[in-house]
């Protein structure tokens, strides 16, 4: 099952960008993060390549979700987080005081674990980012990026029908494609997404799957799974937290396989976790 | 086999659970009793309640009248026969009246009969025939048949006697001594009535006209439009300054020792008795501030103290109740923190601020304690025309009716509360349909 697994994973991964150099897009060097009095993270050192889907595992707890709040500073709305060491996007310093934090999730966008669309209508939710960013000048452009963005994320056919319809009517997998549209919409490099599957039925959580594979051509992807068979189906390199520590980070197969740490085959033998 | 033995035990436990179940059901049974039984008590007492106002409140929309032969003589009104309006102005209509009513009573001729006689007509019916006159000055030289406004005795009297003499014989004189009419003037009432000469009108003047020592003439327009001022002002205070202290102590405030003395104050003030900001607002807005006094700008600025935090508490309550993946969402396209407050959880939160708002306003509407310290319970019997004319509001014209000794003044007392009530259904009214429009699930 595993080796079947593996096969069809290299063969996904042969196909898009054979060839291109795998560029860091993210370089986390001796990451902590403090909750008040609590240390959640410590030490995390990772480097996130372009264009590939990396993911994070971990038991629950494990700083997993944290460490990827950390790369688009949503930790920073949190009272009594404080986050040492250095996070660099394309050598650009994130936790530098210069740094505009809105900018920033702009090119860092992001996908929650509930689908949390806007209370707002289907067209509106994606046109939200353009509008407050500026990158429509006209109605016209506004509506081409809607459509753009509806359609990578693969709920096009589905609702241009009733784009004005509340975002808040569709099934969960809709929801959460939409919050994937919308996060697609303002043009990001990245984006991470906290166990975007937790929510959803066995169908929607295999049409997000199919959709993560396509979006790698173009985005760089990270995202937290509770589930070691999405880890193994969708990503390329796989991350695996403990207790705050990054235990071990290498290629999914060989994570999968052949682990070094006796911690992470424990994990995946489902031995603990 | 599994089963036959599962259902053979069931059986038995099923016993000793119907005691308890049983019990069980019982209470359950008292409990929504009890609470059924609440809900139809409160039903009645309001159903009572508005029973009795509307009964008592009923005689207030319609009026009598008397039709009377006035002779506009020109020697009497405008003696110069210059027909200016100064002139007319002046001239003696009371003299008018009492003409008229004595060439419908010639038998009365001593002058406390005639005193008494003319006591039957309404003051106000002078300066009606004075603006009458002022507006069709053709009529002096004439002599026309006038409906004048009855005092509020006779009026009284008709309202309580509305079928005829037969009626009386019934009552005797004594049953009519409290409305203060003597048997004389009763007799020449139902004379009057004998003779066709006296009308039913309905009332509108009772919602136009200001306050007056006639009860006959008083009005709610005055106390309307002033609590009408006064709420403006309490609303277009409030609602900004809470509503911004509710989001900025929800939403950007870091918490620390000093945003938790603030809660707690808020919190203390919100129970704090109104009378108190009425001296707060004696002492601030009136004494440093130098705000007419009596005046809707000063009143609704006290209000709107009282008012506040009500309204910061609710506010919060709203601005606590938006789910924080919204926020989330928001913050992770990029939006700032101003943003994410303006586009998403303020309109996401405003029909619970409504709602708080209208709470506070409702309270703010029915207060009249802390209107006492700052001049508002007076006798005002001009409508107010802006902020800083003098003013009353309707809770203090109710008290200030129920105060008065006229008995004429009960039906009044009735019927401003009504008018404060359809007020209050008419506010919350809006309140409802305003948030059914702002109003988004998520």
């Amino acid at each position: 099952m595993v080796t079947n697994e593996n096969k069809l994973r290299e063969q996904r991964e042969a196909e898009p960008r054979q060839g291109t150099p795998v560029v860091a897009k993210f370089a986390v060097r001796d990451l902590g993060v403090v909750y008040g009095e609590v240390q959640a993270l410590c030490g995390v050192n990772l480097d996130v390549p372009t264009y590939r889907v990396t993911a994070l595992i971990g038991p629950s707890g494990c700083g997993k979700s944290t460490f990827l709040r950390c790369l688009n500073r949503m930790n920073d709305v949190i009272e009594g987080c404080r986050v040492t060491g250095k996070v660099a996007l394309d050598e650009l310093d994130i936790y530098d005081p210069a740094v505009d934090v809105a900018r920033l999730r702009t090119r860092v966008g992001m996908v929650f674990q509930k689908p949390n669309p806007f209370p707002k209508s289907i067209y509106d939710n994606v046109a939200y980012g353009p509008r407050i960013h500026g990158l429509a000048r006209k109605q016209s452009e506004l509506d081409e990026i809607v459509e753009a963005s509806l359609v990578r994320a693969g709920l096009w056919s589905e609702v241009k029908d009733r784009l004005h319809d509340a975002g808040t009517s569709l099934s969960g997998g809709q929801q959460q494609r939409l919050c994937i549209a919308r996060a697609i919409a303002v043009n990001p490099e990245v984006i991470l997404m906290d166990e975007p599957c937790s929510a959803l039925d066995p169908i929607a959580t295999a049409r997000i799957e199919a959709l993560l594979s396509e979006l790698r051509t173009n985005y760089t992807l990270i995202i937290v799974t509770h589930s070691m068979q999405q880890a193994a189906r969708v990503s390329q390199q796989t991350a695996f937290f403990h207790l705050g520590v990054m235990v071990e980070v290498g290629e999914t197969g060989k994570i999968f396989t052949n682990p070094r740490d006796a911690r992470t085959r424990d994990y995946i033998t489902g031995r603990f976790g | 086999m599994t089963e036959k033995s599962c259902s053979g035990g069931a059986s038995h436990r099923a016993l000793k659970l119907n005691s308890r179940s049983r019990r069980r059901r019982i209470t359950e049974k008292i409990f929504r009793g009890s609470g059924a039984g609440a809900l139809v008590l409160a039903l009645a007492a309001l159903a009572l309640l508005f029973i009795s106002i509307v009964g008592r409140a009923a005689p207030v929309f319609f009026q009598y009248f008397v039709r009377v032969p006035i002779e506009f003589s020109a020697d009497v009104l405008d003696p110069g026969g210059a027909r200016l309006a100064a002139s007319l102005a002046a001239g003696d209509y009371t003299a008018l009246v009492r003409r008229g009513l004595a060439v419908l009573f010639p038998e009365v001729a001593d002058r406390s009969g005639r005193r008494k006689l003319f006591r039957l007509v309404s003051d106000g019916a002078v300066f009606e025939l004075r603006e009458r006159v002022l507006e069709e000055p053709d009529w002096i030289g004439q002599q026309r048949e006038i409906q004048l406004l009855l005092s509020d005795e006779a009026d009284l009297y008709f309202k309580s006697k509305p079928r005829g003499a037969d009626s009386l014989a019934h009552a005797g004189p004594n049953s009519l001594a409290h409305i203060g009419l003597d048997a004389d003037q009763i007799a020449w009432l139902e004379s009057l009535r004998a003779q066709g000469r006296v009308s039913r009108s309905l009332n509108l003047a009772f919602f136009r006209a200001g306050d007056s020592r006639e009860p006959e003439l008083a009005g709610i327009g005055g106390a309307f439009v002033g609590s009408l001022l006064t709420l403006a002002v309490t609303f277009l205070l409030s609602f900004p300054l809470g509503g911004g202290a509710a989001i900025y102590l929800e939403e950007f405030a870091r918490k620390n020792r000093f945003t938790d003395w603030i809660e707690v104050s808020i919190n203390n003030l919100a129970a704090v008795p109104s009378i108190v900001f009425g001296l707060l607002g004696l002492a601030i807005f009136l004494n440093v501030f130098g705000m007419p006094r009596s005046a809707p700008l000063a009143g609704g600025c006290v209000l709107a103290l009282m008012t506040l935090p009500t309204l910061v508490i609710a506010a919060r309550a709203a601005l606590l109740s938006v789910p924080g993946s919204v926020r989330e969402a928001a913050l992770a396209l990029g939006a700032s923190p101003v943003q994410v407050v303006m586009h998403h959880v303020f309109p996401l939160a405003l029909p619970g601020i409504l709602t708080g708002t209208i709470i506070g306003m409702a309270r703010a509407l029915g207060e009249t304690a802390p209107l006492l310290m700052i001049g508002m319970v007076a006798f005002i019997a001009d409508i107010p025309r802006s902020l800083s004319e003098p003013a009353t509001v309707l809770p203090v014209q109710i008290f200030l009716w129920a105060d008065s000794p006229e008995r004429a003044f009960v039906a009044k007392t009735a019927a401003a509360t009504l008018v404060l009530l359809a007020f209050l259904v008419v506010m919350n009214l809006g309140a409802v349909l305003l948030r059914k429009k702002f109003e988004r699930r998520w």
